[in-house]
Protein backbone atom coordinates (compact mmCIF):
# COMPACT_ATOMS: atom_id res chain seq x y z
CA UNK A 1 0.00 0.00 0.00
CA UNK A 2 1.35 3.54 -1.15
CA UNK A 3 2.02 6.09 1.62
CA UNK A 4 -0.73 8.30 0.01
CA UNK A 5 -3.84 5.07 0.17
CA UNK A 6 -2.54 4.95 3.87
CA UNK A 7 -3.17 8.24 4.95
CA UNK A 8 -6.56 8.36 2.89
CA UNK A 9 -7.28 5.44 4.39
CA UNK A 10 -6.65 7.49 8.01
CA UNK A 11 -8.41 10.16 6.44
CA UNK A 12 -11.57 8.25 5.88
CA UNK A 13 -11.27 6.61 9.69
CA UNK A 14 -11.05 10.14 11.33
CA UNK A 15 -14.55 11.44 8.85
CA UNK A 16 -16.33 7.99 10.62
CA UNK A 17 -15.15 9.13 13.75
CA UNK A 18 -17.13 12.54 13.43
CA UNK A 19 -20.35 11.07 11.86
CA UNK A 20 -20.01 8.63 15.14
CA UNK A 21 -19.34 11.39 17.46
CA UNK A 22 -22.27 13.54 16.40
CA UNK A 23 -24.61 10.34 16.41
CA UNK A 24 -23.27 10.04 19.94
CA UNK A 25 -23.73 13.35 21.11
CA UNK A 26 -27.11 13.38 20.41
CA UNK A 27 -27.76 10.74 23.46
CA UNK A 28 -27.24 11.69 27.01
CA UNK A 29 -25.67 8.50 27.50
CA UNK A 30 -23.01 8.31 24.86
CA UNK A 31 -21.92 11.78 24.63
CA UNK A 32 -19.16 12.45 26.03
CA UNK A 33 -17.90 8.96 24.56
CA UNK A 34 -18.71 10.45 21.56
CA UNK A 35 -16.90 13.92 21.76
CA UNK A 36 -13.98 11.58 23.05
CA UNK A 37 -13.66 9.48 19.88
CA UNK A 38 -14.14 12.36 17.63
CA UNK A 39 -10.93 13.91 19.56
CA UNK A 40 -9.39 10.92 18.84
CA UNK A 41 -9.94 10.46 14.80
CA UNK A 42 -8.68 14.19 14.80
CA UNK A 43 -5.49 13.56 16.57
CA UNK A 44 -4.97 10.67 13.62
CA UNK A 45 -5.76 13.24 10.86
CA UNK A 46 -3.62 15.31 12.37
CA UNK A 47 -0.38 12.68 12.69
CA UNK A 48 -1.42 11.63 9.32
CA UNK A 49 -0.87 14.84 7.63
CA UNK A 50 2.39 15.43 9.03
CA UNK A 51 3.69 11.84 6.82
CA UNK A 52 1.97 13.69 3.59
CA UNK A 53 3.15 15.15 0.45
CA UNK A 54 2.08 18.06 -0.85
CA UNK A 55 3.04 19.59 -4.15
CA UNK A 56 5.88 16.22 -4.77
CA UNK A 57 7.69 16.83 -1.31
CA UNK A 58 6.86 16.05 2.35
CA UNK A 59 5.63 19.16 4.60
CA UNK A 60 7.93 22.12 4.55
CA UNK A 61 8.32 24.44 8.21
CA UNK A 62 7.34 21.74 9.99
CA UNK A 63 8.79 23.49 12.95
CA UNK A 64 6.24 25.94 12.50
CA UNK A 65 3.46 24.02 12.11
CA UNK A 66 4.32 22.59 15.76
CA UNK A 67 4.91 25.80 16.80
CA UNK A 68 2.02 27.40 15.86
CA UNK A 69 0.23 24.60 17.71
CA UNK A 70 1.82 24.43 20.66
CA UNK A 71 0.77 28.20 21.26
CA UNK A 72 -2.45 27.32 20.14
CA UNK A 73 -2.75 24.32 22.82
CA UNK A 74 -1.31 26.80 25.72
CA UNK A 75 -4.19 29.28 24.93
CA UNK A 76 -6.99 27.13 24.13
CA UNK A 77 -6.84 24.51 27.09
CA UNK A 78 -6.52 26.93 29.96
CA UNK A 79 -9.72 29.23 28.16
CA UNK A 80 -11.58 26.30 28.21
CA UNK A 81 -11.06 24.41 31.46
CA UNK A 82 -11.20 27.91 33.52
CA UNK A 83 -13.33 30.34 31.88
CA UNK A 84 -17.09 30.39 34.45
CA UNK A 85 -19.69 27.67 32.97
CA UNK A 86 -22.20 31.18 32.53
CA UNK A 87 -19.60 32.19 29.87
CA UNK A 88 -20.18 28.81 27.82
CA UNK A 89 -21.70 30.43 25.08
CA UNK A 90 -19.02 33.24 24.16
CA UNK A 91 -16.53 30.64 24.63
CA UNK A 92 -18.18 28.70 21.62
CA UNK A 93 -18.32 32.06 19.93
CA UNK A 94 -14.78 32.70 19.86
CA UNK A 95 -13.70 29.18 18.98
CA UNK A 96 -15.83 29.18 16.48
CA UNK A 97 -14.72 32.42 14.77
CA UNK A 98 -11.19 31.33 15.26
CA UNK A 99 -12.12 28.24 12.60
CA UNK A 100 -14.14 30.39 10.25
CA UNK A 101 -10.83 32.96 10.50
CA UNK A 102 -8.57 29.58 9.62
CA UNK A 103 -10.74 28.53 6.67
CA UNK A 104 -10.83 31.65 5.13
CA UNK A 105 -6.47 32.32 5.66
CA UNK A 106 -6.37 28.73 3.91
CA UNK A 107 -8.12 29.59 1.06
CA UNK A 108 -6.80 32.98 0.58
CA UNK A 109 -3.39 31.22 1.11
CA UNK A 110 -4.30 28.59 -1.39
CA UNK A 111 -5.07 31.64 -3.89
CA UNK A 112 -1.91 33.33 -3.45
CA UNK A 113 -0.34 29.77 -4.26
CA UNK A 114 -2.09 28.52 -7.21
CA UNK A 115 -3.12 31.93 -8.80
CA UNK A 116 0.16 31.24 -10.95
CA UNK A 117 -0.49 28.28 -12.74
CA UNK A 118 -3.87 29.73 -13.77
CA UNK A 119 -6.71 27.73 -11.99
CA UNK A 120 -9.58 26.80 -13.35
CA UNK A 121 -13.28 28.71 -12.99
CA UNK A 122 -14.39 26.55 -10.66
CA UNK A 123 -11.36 26.30 -8.18
CA UNK A 124 -11.19 30.27 -7.66
CA UNK A 125 -15.29 30.51 -7.12
CA UNK A 126 -14.32 27.60 -4.13
CA UNK A 127 -11.09 29.84 -3.06
CA UNK A 128 -13.61 32.76 -3.03
CA UNK A 129 -16.82 30.78 -0.84
CA UNK A 130 -14.07 29.80 1.62
CA UNK A 131 -12.97 33.29 1.94
CA UNK A 132 -16.41 35.17 2.09
CA UNK A 133 -18.37 32.69 4.10
CA UNK A 134 -15.02 32.13 6.45
CA UNK A 135 -14.63 36.01 7.30
CA UNK A 136 -18.28 36.37 7.57
CA UNK A 137 -18.28 33.51 10.23
CA UNK A 138 -15.11 35.41 12.09
CA UNK A 139 -16.34 38.78 12.49
CA UNK A 140 -19.95 37.53 13.05
CA UNK A 141 -18.39 35.16 15.97
CA UNK A 142 -16.76 38.67 17.43
CA UNK A 143 -19.87 40.69 17.63
CA UNK A 144 -21.41 37.87 19.04
CA UNK A 145 -18.72 37.46 21.56
CA UNK A 146 -18.79 41.49 22.46
CA UNK A 147 -22.64 40.85 23.00
CA UNK A 148 -22.64 38.02 25.33
CA UNK A 149 -19.65 39.24 27.35
CA UNK A 150 -21.32 42.93 27.33
CA UNK A 151 -18.43 44.14 25.54
CA UNK A 152 -21.25 46.19 24.07
CA UNK A 153 -24.88 46.41 23.92
CA UNK A 154 -27.10 43.33 23.81
CA UNK A 155 -30.06 45.38 22.18
CA UNK A 156 -29.81 45.52 18.72
CA UNK A 157 -28.10 47.76 16.90
CA UNK A 158 -30.12 49.50 14.29
CA UNK A 159 -29.50 52.54 12.32
CA UNK A 160 -32.18 53.92 9.40
CA UNK A 161 -31.58 51.86 5.96
CA UNK A 162 -29.87 48.99 7.75
CA UNK A 163 -31.71 46.61 5.85
CA UNK A 164 -31.13 48.14 2.57
CA UNK A 165 -27.04 48.87 3.58
CA UNK A 166 -26.81 45.30 4.73
CA UNK A 167 -28.30 44.20 0.93
CA UNK A 168 -26.45 46.17 -0.89
CA UNK A 169 -23.01 44.81 0.92
CA UNK A 170 -23.96 41.65 0.31
CA UNK A 171 -24.96 42.39 -3.49
CA UNK A 172 -21.94 44.18 -3.66
CA UNK A 173 -20.23 41.02 -2.56
CA UNK A 174 -21.28 38.64 -4.98
CA UNK A 175 -20.65 41.12 -8.00
CA UNK A 176 -16.92 41.50 -6.69
CA UNK A 177 -16.92 37.43 -6.74
CA UNK A 178 -18.22 37.42 -10.30
CA UNK A 179 -15.29 40.38 -10.99
CA UNK A 180 -12.69 38.32 -9.54
CA UNK A 181 -14.28 35.13 -11.28
CA UNK A 182 -13.32 36.93 -14.99
CA UNK A 183 -10.08 38.54 -13.93
CA UNK A 184 -8.35 36.44 -11.30
CA UNK A 185 -7.48 39.60 -9.48
CA UNK A 186 -5.50 39.38 -6.72
CA UNK A 187 -5.99 42.68 -5.05
CA UNK A 188 -10.39 42.39 -5.44
CA UNK A 189 -9.61 39.06 -3.53
CA UNK A 190 -8.24 41.43 -0.49
CA UNK A 191 -11.00 44.10 -0.90
CA UNK A 192 -13.37 40.83 -0.93
CA UNK A 193 -11.58 40.12 2.18
CA UNK A 194 -13.00 43.69 3.64
CA UNK A 195 -16.16 43.85 2.60
CA UNK A 196 -16.86 40.16 3.85
CA UNK A 197 -15.58 41.48 7.30
CA UNK A 198 -18.35 44.29 7.35
CA UNK A 199 -21.03 42.20 6.02
CA UNK A 200 -20.62 39.70 8.59
CA UNK A 201 -20.37 42.56 11.46
CA UNK A 202 -23.60 44.55 9.76
CA UNK A 203 -24.95 41.33 9.87
CA UNK A 204 -25.02 40.46 13.38
CA UNK A 205 -25.74 44.10 14.64
CA UNK A 206 -29.23 44.43 14.43
CA UNK A 207 -29.62 40.43 16.03
CA UNK A 208 -30.48 41.28 19.84
CA UNK A 209 -28.97 39.51 23.15
CA UNK A 210 -31.59 36.78 23.23
CA UNK A 211 -31.04 35.78 19.87
CA UNK A 212 -27.32 35.42 20.20
CA UNK A 213 -27.56 31.78 21.04
CA UNK A 214 -29.30 31.00 17.85
CA UNK A 215 -27.28 32.98 15.69
CA UNK A 216 -23.67 31.20 17.13
CA UNK A 217 -25.40 28.17 15.77
CA UNK A 218 -25.98 29.70 12.51
CA UNK A 219 -22.27 30.87 11.96
CA UNK A 220 -21.01 27.79 13.48
CA UNK A 221 -22.94 26.40 10.84
CA UNK A 222 -21.55 28.53 8.20
CA UNK A 223 -17.50 27.79 9.64
CA UNK A 224 -18.57 24.55 8.57
CA UNK A 225 -19.38 25.48 5.07
CA UNK A 226 -16.39 27.47 4.93
CA UNK A 227 -14.20 24.10 5.54
CA UNK A 228 -16.21 22.09 2.95
CA UNK A 229 -15.26 25.20 0.65
CA UNK A 230 -11.97 24.72 1.32
CA UNK A 231 -11.84 20.99 0.87
CA UNK A 232 -13.46 21.70 -2.30
CA UNK A 233 -9.94 23.86 -2.92
CA UNK A 234 -7.86 21.44 -0.88
CA UNK A 235 -9.02 18.29 -2.50
CA UNK A 236 -9.19 17.19 0.65
CA UNK A 237 -12.53 14.61 1.54
CA UNK A 238 -11.84 14.89 5.17
CA UNK A 239 -12.18 18.43 4.98
CA UNK A 240 -15.75 18.15 2.97
CA UNK A 241 -17.22 14.77 4.88
CA UNK A 242 -16.86 17.02 8.36
CA UNK A 243 -17.19 20.54 7.06
CA UNK A 244 -20.59 19.55 5.02
CA UNK A 245 -21.92 17.43 8.23
CA UNK A 246 -21.31 20.23 10.34
CA UNK A 247 -22.91 22.61 8.24
CA UNK A 248 -26.01 20.46 7.21
CA UNK A 249 -26.75 19.54 10.93
CA UNK A 250 -25.84 22.87 12.40
CA UNK A 251 -28.56 24.71 9.96
CA UNK A 252 -31.03 22.06 11.15
CA UNK A 253 -29.99 23.04 15.16
CA UNK A 254 -30.31 26.21 14.17
CA UNK A 255 -34.25 26.21 12.96
CA UNK A 256 -35.16 23.90 16.10
CA UNK A 257 -33.45 26.49 18.28
CA UNK A 258 -35.38 28.90 16.57
CA UNK A 259 -38.42 26.66 16.48
CA UNK A 260 -38.06 26.39 20.45
CA UNK A 261 -38.92 30.23 20.55
CA UNK A 262 -41.84 30.02 18.51
CA UNK A 263 -39.99 32.08 15.80
CA UNK A 264 -38.61 31.90 12.45
CA UNK A 265 -35.29 31.94 11.62
CA UNK A 266 -35.63 34.98 8.76
CA UNK A 267 -37.37 36.49 12.26
CA UNK A 268 -34.27 35.93 14.39
CA UNK A 269 -32.38 37.12 11.83
CA UNK A 270 -33.90 40.27 10.15
CA UNK A 271 -36.34 41.59 12.67
CA UNK A 272 -34.35 43.69 15.20
CA UNK A 273 -36.27 41.69 18.21
CA UNK A 274 -36.55 43.17 21.63
CA UNK A 275 -35.42 46.79 20.90
CA UNK A 276 -38.63 47.89 21.66
CA UNK A 277 -38.29 48.70 25.43
CA UNK A 278 -41.43 48.83 28.08
CA UNK A 279 -39.37 49.29 31.32
CA UNK A 280 -40.89 50.41 34.48
CA UNK A 281 -39.11 50.93 37.78
CA UNK A 282 -41.96 50.78 40.24
CA UNK A 283 -43.81 48.08 42.07
CA UNK A 284 -47.16 49.49 40.99
CA UNK A 285 -47.75 50.37 37.50
CA UNK A 286 -50.10 53.56 36.13
CA UNK A 287 -53.42 51.65 35.72
CA UNK A 288 -53.35 51.06 39.90
CA UNK A 289 -52.49 47.54 39.23
CA UNK A 290 -50.29 46.18 42.10
CA UNK A 291 -48.43 43.45 42.90
CA UNK A 292 -48.34 41.31 46.17
CA UNK A 293 -44.66 40.86 47.59
CA UNK A 294 -43.43 38.32 50.31
CA UNK A 295 -40.41 38.06 52.41
CA UNK A 296 -38.10 34.70 51.81
CA UNK A 297 -39.74 33.64 55.22
CA UNK A 298 -42.93 33.55 53.97
CA UNK A 299 -41.59 30.96 51.09
CA UNK A 300 -39.81 29.42 53.23
CA UNK A 301 -43.26 28.57 55.14
CA UNK A 302 -44.95 27.84 51.94
CA UNK A 303 -42.87 25.49 50.71
CA UNK A 304 -42.39 23.47 53.47
CA UNK A 305 -46.34 22.97 53.62
CA UNK A 306 -46.05 21.88 49.92
CA UNK A 307 -46.17 18.44 48.71
CA UNK A 308 -44.81 19.06 44.99
CA UNK A 309 -42.58 21.47 44.35
CA UNK A 310 -41.68 22.90 40.43
CA UNK A 311 -38.62 25.00 40.05
CA UNK A 312 -38.36 27.05 37.33
CA UNK A 313 -34.69 28.21 36.69
CA UNK A 314 -33.97 31.20 34.25
CA UNK A 315 -30.84 33.34 33.32
CA UNK A 316 -31.26 34.76 36.35
CA UNK A 317 -30.27 31.43 38.59
CA UNK A 318 -26.88 31.72 36.64
CA UNK A 319 -26.02 35.45 36.70
CA UNK A 320 -26.58 35.35 40.66
CA UNK A 321 -24.44 31.82 41.00
CA UNK A 322 -27.50 30.47 42.44
CA UNK A 323 -27.17 27.11 40.86
CA UNK A 324 -25.88 25.46 44.13
CA UNK A 325 -28.27 26.51 46.46
CA UNK A 326 -30.95 25.89 44.32
CA UNK A 327 -29.88 22.20 44.44
CA UNK A 328 -29.09 22.44 48.53
CA UNK A 329 -32.80 23.76 48.62
CA UNK A 330 -34.03 20.97 46.48
CA UNK A 331 -32.28 18.35 48.62
CA UNK A 332 -33.59 19.59 51.23
CA UNK A 333 -37.28 19.98 50.29
CA UNK A 334 -36.53 15.94 48.91
CA UNK A 335 -35.36 15.23 51.95
CA UNK A 336 -38.55 16.27 53.77
CA UNK A 337 -40.46 14.04 51.34
CA UNK A 338 -41.60 16.73 48.97
CA UNK A 339 -41.50 15.87 45.31
CA UNK A 340 -39.17 18.63 43.54
CA UNK A 341 -38.76 18.95 40.26
CA UNK A 342 -36.77 21.27 37.84
CA UNK A 343 -38.86 22.55 34.33
CA UNK A 344 -36.14 23.73 32.33
CA UNK A 345 -37.12 25.70 28.91
CA UNK A 346 -35.74 24.93 25.58
CA UNK A 347 -34.20 28.31 25.54
CA UNK A 348 -33.52 28.97 29.56
CA UNK A 349 -30.43 30.47 29.87
CA UNK A 350 -28.52 31.76 27.12
CA UNK A 351 -28.38 28.32 24.51
CA UNK A 352 -30.68 26.03 24.53
CA UNK A 353 -29.79 23.04 26.99
CA UNK A 354 -27.38 25.99 28.88
CA UNK A 355 -29.55 25.25 31.78
CA UNK A 356 -29.13 21.98 32.06
CA UNK A 357 -25.60 21.95 31.78
CA UNK A 358 -25.51 24.61 34.66
CA UNK A 359 -27.47 22.39 36.71
CA UNK A 360 -25.57 19.31 36.05
CA UNK A 361 -22.60 21.13 37.30
CA UNK A 362 -24.11 22.27 40.67
CA UNK A 363 -25.07 17.97 40.33
CA UNK A 364 -29.11 18.25 40.13
CA UNK A 365 -29.37 14.65 39.37
CA UNK A 366 -30.59 14.27 35.61
CA UNK A 367 -33.32 12.77 36.58
CA UNK A 368 -35.25 15.86 37.93
CA UNK A 369 -34.53 17.74 35.20
CA UNK A 370 -38.31 18.08 33.10
CA UNK A 371 -38.50 19.41 29.46
CA UNK A 372 -41.53 22.07 29.09
CA UNK A 373 -44.43 19.83 28.26
CA UNK A 374 -44.19 17.51 31.10
CA UNK A 375 -43.47 20.21 33.45
CA UNK A 376 -46.67 21.87 32.56
CA UNK A 377 -48.20 18.41 32.69
CA UNK A 378 -46.87 18.31 36.44
CA UNK A 379 -47.61 21.86 36.90
CA UNK A 380 -51.24 21.25 36.91
CA UNK A 381 -51.24 19.25 40.07
CA UNK A 382 -48.01 20.88 41.76
CA UNK A 383 -48.64 23.04 45.14
CA UNK A 384 -45.91 25.79 44.53
CA UNK A 385 -43.90 26.87 41.00
CA UNK A 386 -40.43 28.41 41.93
CA UNK A 387 -39.47 30.89 39.43
CA UNK A 388 -35.85 31.71 40.03
CA UNK A 389 -34.25 34.37 37.41
CA UNK A 390 -36.31 32.89 34.56
CA UNK A 391 -39.04 35.53 33.28
CA UNK A 392 -40.01 35.68 29.70
CA UNK A 393 -39.99 31.95 29.54
CA UNK A 394 -43.02 32.03 31.70
CA UNK A 395 -44.85 35.21 30.45
CA UNK A 396 -48.21 34.33 29.71
CA UNK A 397 -47.95 37.09 26.95
CA UNK A 398 -47.00 34.79 24.68
CA UNK A 399 -50.02 32.79 24.83
CA UNK A 400 -52.67 35.75 24.57
CA UNK A 401 -51.38 38.58 23.72
CA UNK A 402 -51.20 38.86 19.55
CA UNK A 403 -49.38 42.01 19.88
CA UNK A 404 -46.35 40.77 21.71
CA UNK A 405 -42.95 39.98 20.21
CA UNK A 406 -43.17 36.90 22.07
CA UNK A 407 -46.31 36.05 20.96
CA UNK A 408 -46.38 32.34 20.12
CA UNK A 409 -43.75 31.09 21.95
CA UNK A 410 -44.14 28.13 24.04
CA UNK A 411 -43.83 29.11 28.00
CA UNK A 412 -43.70 26.72 30.84
CA UNK A 413 -47.67 27.46 32.32
CA UNK A 414 -46.35 28.20 35.83
CA UNK A 415 -49.65 29.98 36.59
CA UNK A 416 -51.00 26.30 36.86
CA UNK A 417 -49.57 25.89 39.49
CA UNK A 418 -51.41 26.95 43.45
CA UNK A 419 -49.28 29.10 43.98
CA UNK A 420 -46.46 31.26 42.19
CA UNK A 421 -42.82 32.25 44.10
CA UNK A 422 -41.51 34.79 41.60
CA UNK A 423 -37.82 35.32 42.72
CA UNK A 424 -36.93 38.76 41.32
CA UNK A 425 -34.46 41.29 41.55
CA UNK A 426 -36.58 44.12 40.35
CA UNK A 427 -39.28 45.11 38.12
CA UNK A 428 -37.16 45.42 35.50
CA UNK A 429 -38.32 43.00 32.37
CA UNK A 430 -36.31 40.29 30.88
CA UNK A 431 -34.34 40.20 28.11
CA UNK A 432 -36.89 40.96 25.79
CA UNK A 433 -37.91 43.54 27.07
CA UNK A 434 -41.17 42.83 27.62
CA UNK A 435 -43.90 43.60 30.62
CA UNK A 436 -44.56 39.87 32.37
CA UNK A 437 -48.91 39.30 32.90
CA UNK A 438 -47.67 36.77 35.40
CA UNK A 439 -46.42 39.32 38.44
CA UNK A 440 -49.99 40.64 38.30
CA UNK A 441 -51.61 37.34 38.64
CA UNK A 442 -52.83 36.89 41.96
CA UNK A 443 -51.58 33.56 42.92
CA UNK A 444 -48.27 35.43 42.73
CA UNK A 445 -45.72 36.29 45.41
CA UNK A 446 -42.90 38.26 44.29
CA UNK A 447 -39.51 38.31 46.80
CA UNK A 448 -37.17 40.38 45.62
CA UNK A 449 -33.41 40.21 45.95
CA UNK A 450 -30.53 38.49 44.34
CA UNK A 451 -31.85 35.11 43.75
CA UNK A 452 -28.93 33.72 46.07
CA UNK A 453 -29.54 35.60 48.83
CA UNK A 454 -33.01 34.92 48.61
CA UNK A 455 -32.42 31.14 48.57
CA UNK A 456 -30.02 31.06 51.18
CA UNK A 457 -32.64 32.51 53.48
CA UNK A 458 -35.49 30.12 52.30
CA UNK A 459 -33.18 27.31 52.91
CA UNK A 460 -32.81 28.49 56.11
CA UNK A 461 -36.23 28.89 56.79
CA UNK A 462 -37.19 25.71 55.36
CA UNK A 463 -34.09 23.67 57.29
CA UNK A 464 -36.09 25.43 60.68
CA UNK A 465 -39.75 24.59 59.52
CA UNK B 1 -14.45 20.23 -14.74
CA UNK B 2 -12.84 16.75 -13.99
CA UNK B 3 -14.07 13.22 -12.30
CA UNK B 4 -12.14 14.60 -9.39
CA UNK B 5 -14.67 17.52 -8.65
CA UNK B 6 -17.21 15.02 -9.17
CA UNK B 7 -16.28 12.63 -6.58
CA UNK B 8 -16.03 15.70 -4.22
CA UNK B 9 -19.65 16.88 -5.56
CA UNK B 10 -21.23 13.35 -4.43
CA UNK B 11 -19.07 13.38 -1.22
CA UNK B 12 -20.73 16.61 -0.69
CA UNK B 13 -23.81 15.30 -1.56
CA UNK B 14 -24.25 12.10 0.84
CA UNK B 15 -23.02 14.36 3.62
CA UNK B 16 -25.36 16.77 3.76
CA UNK B 17 -27.94 13.87 4.19
CA UNK B 18 -25.68 12.04 6.83
CA UNK B 19 -25.68 15.54 8.60
CA UNK B 20 -29.45 16.26 8.75
CA UNK B 21 -30.21 12.54 9.47
CA UNK B 22 -27.62 12.15 12.38
CA UNK B 23 -28.73 14.86 14.79
CA UNK B 24 -32.94 14.98 13.56
CA UNK B 25 -33.69 13.27 17.49
CA UNK B 26 -31.45 14.83 19.48
CA UNK B 27 -33.06 15.99 22.77
CA UNK B 28 -33.19 19.89 23.58
CA UNK B 29 -30.61 19.52 26.58
CA UNK B 30 -27.86 18.14 24.35
CA UNK B 31 -28.30 21.18 22.04
CA UNK B 32 -25.40 22.96 23.49
CA UNK B 33 -22.95 20.28 23.52
CA UNK B 34 -24.02 19.02 20.47
CA UNK B 35 -23.11 22.75 18.81
CA UNK B 36 -20.01 22.91 20.64
CA UNK B 37 -19.37 19.23 19.54
CA UNK B 38 -19.68 20.05 16.14
CA UNK B 39 -17.87 23.70 16.16
CA UNK B 40 -14.59 20.89 17.07
CA UNK B 41 -15.17 18.93 14.15
CA UNK B 42 -15.11 21.66 11.59
CA UNK B 43 -11.71 22.54 13.83
CA UNK B 44 -10.62 20.11 11.46
CA UNK B 45 -9.34 22.93 9.64
CA UNK B 46 -6.36 22.77 11.03
CA UNK B 47 -5.34 19.84 8.44
CA UNK B 48 -6.02 22.35 5.81
CA UNK B 49 -4.04 24.77 7.26
CA UNK B 50 -1.02 22.10 7.81
CA UNK B 51 -0.73 21.41 4.50
CA UNK B 52 -1.34 25.35 3.32
CA UNK B 53 1.84 26.14 5.80
CA UNK B 54 3.68 22.95 4.80
CA UNK B 55 3.04 23.85 0.95
CA UNK B 56 4.16 27.45 1.51
CA UNK B 57 6.66 28.96 -0.96
CA UNK B 58 6.65 32.75 0.03
CA UNK B 59 6.68 34.74 3.26
CA UNK B 60 3.59 35.55 2.48
CA UNK B 61 2.14 31.80 2.26
CA UNK B 62 4.22 31.37 5.65
CA UNK B 63 2.90 33.78 7.69
CA UNK B 64 -0.80 33.24 6.55
CA UNK B 65 -0.23 29.58 7.08
CA UNK B 66 1.24 30.31 10.56
CA UNK B 67 -2.10 31.90 11.58
CA UNK B 68 -3.86 29.47 9.96
CA UNK B 69 -2.60 26.63 11.97
CA UNK B 70 -2.44 28.96 15.13
CA UNK B 71 -6.54 29.60 14.65
CA UNK B 72 -7.52 25.83 13.71
CA UNK B 73 -5.57 24.81 16.50
CA UNK B 74 -7.24 27.09 18.71
CA UNK B 75 -10.40 25.78 17.26
CA UNK B 76 -10.47 22.58 17.95
CA UNK B 77 -8.31 22.30 20.63
CA UNK B 78 -10.49 24.73 22.25
CA UNK B 79 -13.85 23.11 20.87
CA UNK B 80 -13.06 19.33 22.62
CA UNK B 81 -12.36 20.57 25.87
CA UNK B 82 -14.81 22.87 26.22
CA UNK B 83 -17.86 20.24 25.13
CA UNK B 84 -16.04 17.68 27.08
CA UNK B 85 -16.17 19.93 30.31
CA UNK B 86 -19.61 20.49 29.32
CA UNK B 87 -20.89 16.57 29.03
CA UNK B 88 -18.77 15.91 32.41
CA UNK B 89 -21.17 17.47 34.25
CA UNK B 90 -24.05 14.85 33.21
CA UNK B 91 -23.80 12.49 35.66
CA UNK B 92 -25.94 9.50 36.12
CA UNK B 93 -27.45 10.06 39.64
CA UNK B 94 -25.38 8.87 42.37
CA UNK B 95 -27.45 8.75 45.01
CA UNK B 96 -25.49 5.54 46.99
CA UNK B 97 -22.91 8.09 48.17
CA UNK B 98 -23.34 9.27 51.22
CA UNK B 99 -25.23 13.01 51.83
CA UNK B 100 -22.65 15.67 52.81
CA UNK B 101 -21.49 15.15 56.55
CA UNK B 102 -23.53 18.85 57.97
CA UNK B 103 -26.08 18.28 60.14
CA UNK B 104 -29.46 18.82 59.12
CA UNK B 105 -31.71 20.11 61.59
CA UNK B 106 -34.37 17.98 62.92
Amino acid sequence: MSRETLIDLLYLFSATTFVLALKGLGSPKRARYGNVVAAFGMLVAVVATFFKYVDGHPLHHVGLILLAMLIGVLIAVPVARFVKMTAMPQLVAIFNGVGGGAACLVSITEFVHIKSSHPATYVILEVLLGVLIGTVSFSGSAIAFAKLQELMTGRPVTYPGQQVINALVGAASLVLIVIILVTGSEVLLWILLLLAFVLGIAFVLPIGGADVPVLISLLNAFTGLAVAASGFTLGSNLLIVAGTLVGASGILLTRMMSKAMGRSLSNVLFSAFGSVITASGDTTRDDGRSVRSGSPEDAGVMLNYASRVVIIPGYGLAVAQAQHVVRELAEELEHKGIEVFFAIHPVAGRMPGHMNVLLAEANVPYEQLIEMDEANAELATADVALVVGANDTVNPAAVDDKTSPIYGMPIIHADLAENVLFLKRSMRPGFAGIENELLYNPKTTLIFGDAKDTLTKILATVKTG
Amino acid sequence: MGNALLQYATVLMLSIFVGIEIISKVPSILHTPLMSGSNAIHGVIVVGSMLILGAANTNLEEVLGFLAVLLGTLNVVGGFVVTDRMLEMFKPKAKSAPKNTDEVAP
